[in-house]
């Protein structure tokens, strides 16, 4: 090898620019590009369905305030995260994630298969105060979340948005967020059948234990109790793509 | 004349597309100051209109005073300045911020129950801090120390460094003041909601133009190799950044918005980023401070330069493979999980090139680890870059990972190279750069840097075997089956062992900070012009080149 050919890159930034920019560029198409054909991870998988109003509001707020950091949402698939956890997850289960969250670190435990775990007062209690019902927990409390009125206003724009970048929201789900969201909340019984065809398995109550508002306890709890019941794993074929 | 005059109306030009652009972004702050649509993004408005306000007043004030035209035929070393006061300013906030929310793990009633102070809001402030204000800052002003003297060619643009330097501070506080209110896209290290994003994008794009304008300028043919790392990790983050954090806004006047990746396209796209970030941010542009800063100091060349070459290009080239290792056993497909294995393994080898080029320059020299302790700082950082990067392809193995993912063992490897190599290899850099900068004798103490070197390194080992023990005993636990088979361990039980851990780690990540309180001391005393208390125990190349005896000369080229 000779090493004056080098030379001709040492002398030239633009080339060396040209040269950096095609040898860091080889590594992320391979590995990336296939997923948005591949079988495996864009298939659907029956019960999965987008997230109700409320639901999307909690997955917010589990956003905005950093649970990802301490929470995963992905079971490997290991006997001991199985037995633990349930089921490994598989690739359709967030699909409708913008961004996804299944996290890096587990100072808590996994919550991918968190909904219906425990009661709707559990979560009240251990997210007021997390010592109260498990005295080793280092999770930070926050009470604050229960004092503060959910800002909806502008939900009909959120699932828009999360339709332009592929989450299958209808235009009906989107003209009847506002109503969706309430409705789940336990506001309003009118339109609850409505609302269940569009969200099938979406639960509906007063979350938090206070009827008189929704807080954003409210939206974190009702997100925290789906988490995972989507897909039902007694009739689910594991003989598909997803088996890993 | 010709000449003369082509330059003052390129000077003219460059002046107005300055003013213009502030008094733009003056206005679209003021815009998304009165309409923002949620608090955010108007408090954010009101620092945009503020900044830009600022430097659009100071501009103007340059013509109305009608100065006499400053000096431009020299180094522009005042941006670079700047950028070292930043380094350590946010170096120690940063600090500061990951010590508290060490203890904050230790014991969670220091979260105060508040929304702002809670672990989850500021850790990535910590992140962030550490990685961008402090490691971006260090890296900004050593390239743009270093691209002038090696090119011997004064840096291009007349504000554009100086918006570079106050874009990205700006960047820094816009991201910053997010997280503890509330706004953030929860991707690691990209956490910087879409109009942080775009601010940051046009701060890069000047920095790449500033940079690649002084390299065009050069006097020597050749570009100094320190430049090609410069170089690689200016272009590589900037793909990183773009591709990573498309996503659609709700509303242009509001801070959400969705990415427009999800599941599993979303981790890989993530991971390809996050730990590029790791490889191009943390590893590239910080070997190009090694490739300046090891041989000036220890006054020898470059151990090998076609071991230069060649470690360049394969670490450039394999870096980029190595995203899905942070995968392993999820629902990412195998073959990608097996090829970011692979790649994360073989990248063992580049690595260990750069180390031994860095730890070899020394040979023949090898006597400065005693009486210098700067160059200390600067090879032992090299040496935590070896470990880290010998450790990570261990980690990268799926059956490792399978034990040390999820767990405190991936923070302890990340924090042995961040603060092993990055910030060693920044302080080293640091107590190069302020007397050269500043034109001083010497430092003003040496004894200060033993005693930071020492802290410092203390603390550093405190941290990296408490997160191996609890990382490995968490991981250990978490698999454990009593004789029935059943799990052995609640998953509360295992919090509950970590505690002792994670004392040893804050009190480790105290010293840290100590030792870089140390370093802010003595460098605070050096610009301030005190006398040093053991000049003659520091070596000639401590002083600035003008003070040097004999003859100044280039550095490894």
């Amino acid at each position: 090898m000779s090493w004056g050919k080098h030379d001709i890159l040492e002398r030239s930034p633009m080339l060396m620019f040209i040269g950096i920019l095609i040898v860091v560029s080889i590594g992320g198409l391979i590995e990336i590009t296939p997923l948005f054909w591949l079988r495996s991870t864009i298939e659907k998988v029956e019960g999965m369905r987008p997230y109700a109003p409320l639901e999307l509001a909690g997955r917010n707020i589990y956003v905005r305030e950093g649970c990802y950091l301490c929470h995963s949402q992905m079971i490997r698939s290991l006997k001991d995260e199985v037995e633990r956890y349930g089921h490994y997850s598989l690739a359709a289960e967030s699909m409708y994630d913008h961004p996804f969250q299944w996290g890096s670190k587990r100072t808590g435990p996994d919550v991918a298969r968190v909904g219906g775990k425990y009661s709707d007062e559990w979560h009240r209690a251990h997210m007021i105060d997390p010592r109260s019902v498990v005295p080793e927990s280092v999770m930070p409390g926050y009470p604050f979340l229960a004092q503060r009125k959910l800002n909806y206003k502008d939900i009909e724009a959120q699932l828009k948005t999360s339709a332009i970048v592929g989450v299958p929201y209808t235009d009906e789900m989107v003209e009847n967020a506002k109503v969706d969201l309430e409705t789940q909340a336990g506001k309003n019984t009118a339109d609850l059948e409505a609302f269940l065809a569009r969200y099938p398995k979406a639960q509906a109550r007063t979350f938090d234990g206070n009827p008189n508002e929704i807080t954003e306890l409210d939206a974190l709890i009702a997100y925290l109790q789906m988490l995972g019941t989507l897909v039902d794993f007694a009739s689910f074929d594991e003989s598909g793509p997803n088996l890993r | 004349m010709a000449a003369t005059s082509q330059r003052d109306e390129w000077s003219a030009l460059s002046d107005l597309l300055a003013i213009g652009s502030a008094g733009f972004l003056t206005i679209l702050g003021l815009i998304l100051a009165m309409a923002g649509e949620d608090r955010v993004m108007a408090f954010h408005g009101c620092l945009l209109f503020a900044a830009s306000g600022l430097a659009l007043l100071y501009m103007l004030t340059q013509f109305v005073e009608e100065r006499e035209p400053a000096d431009t035929s020299g180094y522009a070393d005042g941006v670079i300045r700047a950028g070292v006061i930043a380094t350590v300013f946010w170096g120690v906030a940063g600090f500061l911020v990951g010590d508290i929310i060490a203890w904050q793990l230790a014991f969670p009633a220091l979260n105060l129950d508040l929304p702002w102070t809670n672990f989850g809001r500021m850790r990535p402030l910590h992140t962030s801090a550490v990685i961008f204000a402090f490691g971006g800052n260090a890296l900004i002003a050593t390239s743009f120390y270093v691209v002038q003297r090696t090119c011997r060619a004064r840096l291009a643009g007349k504000w554009s460094p100086w918006f570079v330097f106050w874009g990205y501070q700006l960047f820094i506080v816009l991201a910053a003041t997010g997280y503890l209110l509330g706004v953030t896209q929860s991707k690691e290290y990209a956490e910087p909601e879409w109009y942080v994003d775009v601010w940051l994008t046009i701060v890069w794009v000047v920095y790449f133009l500033v940079f690649v304008g002084t390299v065009a300028k050069r006097k020597d043919p050749h570009v100094y190799v320190a430049n090609w790392f410069y170089l690689a990790f200016i272009v590589t983050i900037a793909l990183l950044h773009i591709v990573n954090n498309l996503a659609v806004p709700v509303s242009l006047l509001g801070t959400k918005s969705y990415i427009v990746y999800s599941g599993v396209q979303d981790a890989m796209t993530q991971w390809w980023y996050g730990h590029n970030a790791v490889g191009f941010f943390l590893t590239a542009g910080f070997l190009g401070m090694m490739y300046y800063f090891v041989p000036k100091r220890a006054e020898r060349p470059v151990y090998s330069y076609r071991l230069s070459v060649i470690h360049f290009w394969s670490l450039i080239f394999i870096y980029i493979w190595a995203g899905p290792h942070h995968l392993h056993y999820t629902a990412l497909p195998d073959w990608a999980q097996t090829l970011g294995m692979t790649f994360s393994i073989i990248l063992w080898m580049p690595s260990w090139g750069g180390m031994i080029n860095g730890l070899m320059t020394l040979s023949g020299a090898w006597d400065k680890l005693r009486t210098d302790p700067v160059i200390r700082m600067l090879i032992v950082a090299v040496a935590f870059y070896g470990m880290s990067t010998f450790e990570g392809p261990l980690m990268s193995i799926r059956s490792v990972n399978s034990l040390s993912h999820y767990t405190d063992w991936t923070i302890g490897h990340v924090h042995s190279g961040a603060l092993g190599w990055v910030a060693y290899i920044t302080f080293g850099a640091l107590y190069c750069l302020v007397p050269w900068l500043w034109h001083r004798k010497a430092l003003y103490s040496q004894r200060l840097v033993e005693w930071h070197f020492w802290i410092s390194t203390l603390g550093i080992v405190l941290y990296i075997t408490s997160m191996w023990v609890s990382g490995i005993l968490q991981g250990l636990m978490w698999r454990a089956y009593d004789q029935l088979g059943f799990l052995e361990y609640s998953f509360v039980e295992t919090v509950e062992a970590m505690h002792p851990f994670y004392i040893i780690r804050a009190i480790g990540g105290l010293l840290f900070l100590l030792g870089a309180l140390l370093m802010a001391y003595n460098l605070w005393r050096t610009v301030r012009g005190d006398q040093p208390v053991d000049a003659t125990d520091q070596p000639s190349v401590a002083a600035a080149p003008e003070f040097r005896p004999g003859e100044y000369t280039a550095p490894a080229e």
